[in-house]
């Protein structure tokens, strides 16, 4: 399996990431070479294993719905790039 | 003074032969010495060390003193501080100010450590040179020619070269080991799920565990003492009681198992690194320890495992730097779209990209089963081999790099050369397991040697006593870098 430039493109839209004709070529190269490396699973006889999603079969713990965290929203806002009146703003998306 | 372990300093400031404050000028005065040539701190503050230290000596003369009270410690650039300003060696973060401290600075902060600095890494801890920081590289103390190993490549390089007495940092796929194996020092990756993740921004969060890095096993145990424990704010922080990992240190070698699996010294270990790991084994058997093979036949497929699972985790955290409410925002957009597309294009290094890009396509419609899920059925593959060795030995042994530091840019061409050299790191955390590296001699070049020594689950106190009883022997983990002398 290796990736053309148009999925490299499709893959950089789908993560949000621009990326111009030039790295496009640089991408596809490197992306290639790395799925040359992950492709060698497929060979693997997995029949009958269960997928291993966590290091450790633990239970996710729960813990009561009360509000436990004080407000710090101007504190968390100096932080942001734009921000008005308590919001966080970003470029207009409905006209 | 500036060469002491923690053990002796913890002596000496108890004693008050040295205050806090004395101390910690110290290292400030090696950092602001070493610092440009080896690149290992991004972010040093002398006033606000200075102001911790004065804390810790006021503390003393009350008799107040925590364990690790006065002592400064370097952090990992990935850990949030509200202090410094916290990169994760990325331009993304570039200016970021957290509000809060992680869980591990917090308990470094109980027991009185003063923070000496925030250590450069790899952007995002993906690398394993330090060679994709967005900071520059570091560089290793024994050559400047040479990569110091990655991600926590700073930390390693500020513990070799005296900078920092010890360090913290994060090991995903051998963060830790792999740069405290090509600097010369000593690196523990704990049991996943020892040490809280709060606050440790994420990379890979099912493989993601912080650890500590300095110059003994002794050492080692009074950081994970300080370091490890449950924390309600990581939902896979173990809940389990509080253990010394100091107790075992004075471990009899007599009897021990040691396992030796055959897949960690073939071919592609270079023969100065296997000869390091010969004699230090035998020195084990010399001891009374007992030698015998292990099968971990999965092991070569561990990398291809690591580079399915970690993109994939890595591309979904870090689609929160979207330039909205912390971090870098392009100045230059048309929409919203395009405002996230060009700040991740300008945030984001090439590394990074790549594996956001990975990440993206094996999770995304039509691959995930041939990926994604196959990687994780592969996973428990690799876990198995690890569970039925460990019923026969008591740790696993092996070399922890299949090479010595290597110069800058020698991989940064072919990113796969690049991850086939974590090779003997990446299977433990994929199996949750503890590592650790200390350093086990040099090879014909001068280079440092790791040992990497392999237990089961929350077996750390077992295999600092491994460690200890090996460095009570040795002075490989006392030498001192040829281009830091004293």
């Amino acid at each position: 399996m290796s990736l053309s430039d148009d999925q490299i493109r499709r893959l950089a839209r789908l993560a949000r990431i621009a990326i111009g004709e030039e790295e496009s070529a640089t991408f596809r190269d490197r992306l290639n070479r790395v799925l040359g490396l992950i492709d060698q699973l497929q060979a693997v006889d997995t029949t009958g294993i269960e997928p291993m999603s966590h290091a450790l079969d633990v239970v996710q713990p729960l813990r009561p719905d009360a509000v436990t965290e004080s407000d710090q929203r101007a504190r968390f806002q100096a932080d942001a790039p734009a921000v008005e009146d308590g919001l966080y703003l970003v470029p207009k998306v409905i006209e | 003074m500036i060469d002491s372990t923690l053990v002796e300093l913890q002596a000496a400031l108890a004693a008050k032969r040295v205050s806090s404050v004395e101390l910690t000028r110290l290292h400030l005065e090696r950092i602001g010495r070493l610092n440009g040539r080896l690149n290992a701190f991004v972010t040093v503050d002398e006033e606000t060390s200075l102001a911790q230290a004065l804390r810790a000596d006021e503390q003393r003369a009350r008799g107040e003193a925590g364990p690790l009270a006065g002592i400064p410690i370097a952090h990992k650039d990935i850990f949030c501080t509200r202090e410094l300003r916290t990169t994760c060696g990325s331009r993304m973060l570039e200016h970021y100010a957290s509000p809060y401290d992680a869980h591990v600075i917090e308990q470094f902060g109980r027991a009185g450590a003063v923070l000496l600095g925030k250590t450069n890494m790899d952007e995002f801890a993906m690398g394993s040179s330090n060679e994709t920081s967005y900071f520059g590289p570091v560089r290793n103390p024994w050559d400047r020619r040479l990569v110091p190993g990655g991600s926590s490549g700073g930390s390693a390089a500020a513990v070799a070269s005296r900078m920092a007495p010890a360090a913290t940092g994060t090991d995903t796929g051998g963060s830790i080991r792999q740069p405290a194996a090509l600097t010369g020092v000593c690196g523990l990756k704990p049991t996943y799920g020892l040490v809280s993740r709060y606050g440790m921004i994420a990379f890979a969060s099912s493989l993601d565990q912080g650890g500590p890095l300095a110059r003994s096993a002794a050492d080692l145990a009074l950081l994970m003492n300080v370091m490890a424990g449950h924390d309600r704010r990581d939902s896979t922080s173990i809940e389990r009681p509080r253990e010394n990992y100091a107790r075992a240190l004075n471990l009899p070698i007599k009897g021990l198992r040691l396992g030796l699996p055959a897949e960690y010294f073939g071919a592609g270990v270079e023969p100065g690194v296997l000869k390091c790991v010969r004699e230090a084994i035998a020195w084990f058997e010399s001891q009374g320890a007992r030698t015998l093979p292990v099968e971990l036949p999965n092991t070569g497929l561990a990398v291809p495992v690591y580079y399915v699972i970690a993109p994939a985790e890595a591309s979904s955290n870090l689609s929160r730097f979207d330039g909205v409410r912390y971090g870098h925002r392009a100045k230059d957009y048309a929409d919203l779209t395009d405002m996230y597309c060009r700040t991740r294009a300008e945030g984001f290094g090439a590394e990074v990209k790549r594996r956001i890009l990975i990440g993206t396509y094996v999770l995304s419609h039509g691959y995930y089963d041939a990926y994604y899920l196959k990687a994780q059925k592969v996973r428990r593959l690799i876990a198995k081999d690890f569970a039925e060795a460990f019923q026969r030995c008591d740790v696993i042994m092996g070399p922890t790099s299949p090479t010595t530091a290597f110069p800058l840019e020698a991989k940064t061409e072919d990113p796969v050369q690049m991850y086939l050299n974590d090779i003997f790191t990446i299977p433990a955390p994929l199996a949750g397991l503890p590592g650790l590296s200390i350093p086990c001699g040099f090879d014909a070049k001068g280079l440092p040697v790791g040992l990497q020594v392999m237990g089961n689950y929350f077996a750390e106190a077992k295999m600092l006593g491994v460690a200890h009883q090996y460095q009570r022997a040795t002075d490989w983990h006392r030498r001192v870098p040829t281009e830091t002398p004293l």
